[in-house]
């Protein structure tokens, strides 16, 4: 172990709720001890959940790990928190560039620029993201949201992704597994008009299982267990099926949010049986 | 909107026994409108994560046909967070201790509502 991080990890451990574990996280990140800086991050997040800064060194580390969904909600969140963060702007701005979206990328990185004026790094990244606009004759096309493409749905697959909730009510319509890229992978759902709205909702529930486990966590209401939601137009409930895997229940409002959350229940049983029987 | 509007209506949620704190949240940015929390709870935290899952779980529900969510409720093993929009703009959220009666709470967010439109 370096010097620094000695000294750095004396002064964590001599005062925990220091703002220590800031350097310390960048300089185990910079040393590419990833699960330490990690652990060191995720520390100082439970402790400061409010504090940008956090967030920040949280999703630098993410992005050293390539999971750039996650280091995209991190510095949204320290955003979300100090709209000024240079860091967080300066982030989001390396990864718009990456999926392709100078435009965006080039907005972000200026507004870094306001903040941090005279930092060579900016100056140069908004440098090459100018380039790369002016390069694009003509403009591409806005890039989807990093959401994951629909799966391919065919015919057999219909039957197979209702018999996971076999015997159960709502089986092809109103139960609906996904796993944490956004794919459906069982169960259907239909909108109240009859287009079938499976996937669309599954893209869209990507990222809210790792969102209700951070927002529980970080406000101390522990592990998340349930979302129950109510609507003009029904009522539904989302529940962890496993640690990949998410259930919604989807009834009209006229079942009681009580019997939605028994439903719920019931289909997240029947799926972890489903989910254990592929493993 | 007067001060006292927003005390009225902040004090109707946070007299539920269990309930720690109540606010009210701009939507779209996360930002604390109006405040009643105990002591140790992190106001700005409490209303970036809420209205960051609100805006999430609103694109889900929309998605499915069924209209923006007019209530929403996260249980977690140790406690609750409850969420209700009031208008496009501003979301009352209230955390509580798992000890809490829901229902009672929820009703008591509706009420608060009303004496806020």
């Amino acid at each position: 172990m370096s010097d620094d991080i000695k000294t750095l990890t004396a002064q964590l451990a001599a005062d925990p709720a220091s703002l220590v574990f800031l350097p310390l996280g960048e300089t185990l990140r910079r040393r590419g001890q990833l699960d330490a800086a990690q652990k060191v991050a995720l520390q100082g997040l439970g402790r400061y959940p409010e504090l940008p800064d956090a967030h920040d060194l949280f999703a630098r580390i993410l992005t050293d790990r390539a999971d750039f969904e996650r280091a995209f909600d991190e510095w949204d969140m320290a955003l979300r928190l100090d709209p000024h963060h240079a860091g967080a702007h300066k982030g989001l701005g390396f990864l718009y560039f990456k999926a392709g979206r100078a435009a965006e990328a080039l907005a972000h990185l200026e507004a870094a620029l306001v903040e941090a004026p005279d930092d060579p790094s900016l100056q140069h990244a908004a440098a090459r993201v100018r380039d790369a606009l002016g390069d694009q004759a003509p403009p591409p096309a806005p890039a989807p949201a990093p959401a994951p493409a629909p799966a391919p749905v065919e015919e057999d697959d219909a039957a197979q992704r209702a018999a996971i909730f076999q015997g159960l009510e709502g089986a092809e319509n109103g139960l609906l597994l996904v796993d944490t890229q956004g794919l459906r992978l069982g169960g259907g759902l239909r909108a109240p008009e009859g287009g079938d709205v499976a996937d669309l909702v599954a893209a869209h529930l990507a990222g809210v299982s790792r969102e209700a486990a951070r927002t529980a966590k970080l406000l101390g209401l522990g592990a998340w267990q349930a979302v129950a939601l109510e609507a003009p137009g029904g009522h539904a409930a989302l529940l962890p099926a496993s640690s990949e895997a998410l259930l919604l229940v989807v009834r009209d409002t006229s079942v009681p949010m009580g019997r939605v959350q028994v439903a719920a229940e019931r289909a997240a049983r029947a799926a972890r049986a489903w989910l254990e029987s592929l493993t | 909107m007067s001060e006292s509007k927003f005390e009225t209506a902040l004090d109707l949620v946070t007299r539920v026994p269990g309930v720690r704190g109540a606010m009210l949240v701009s939507a779209a940015d996360g930002v604390v409108v109006a405040e009643a929390l105990m002591d140790e709870m992190k106001g700005n935290a409490v209303a970036a994560l809420a209205a960051s899952l609100a805006g999430r779980l609103r694109r889900a529900v929309e998605g499915a046909g069924r209209g923006a969510p007019r209530f929403v409720q996260l249980t977690g093993s140790e406690g609750t967070l409850l969420a209700a929009p009031w208008g496009e703009e501003v979301l009352l959220v209230a955390v509580a201790d798992r000890s809490v009666n829901a229902g009672l709470a929820r009703l008591e967010m509706f009420r608060a509502l009303e004496i806020l439109a």
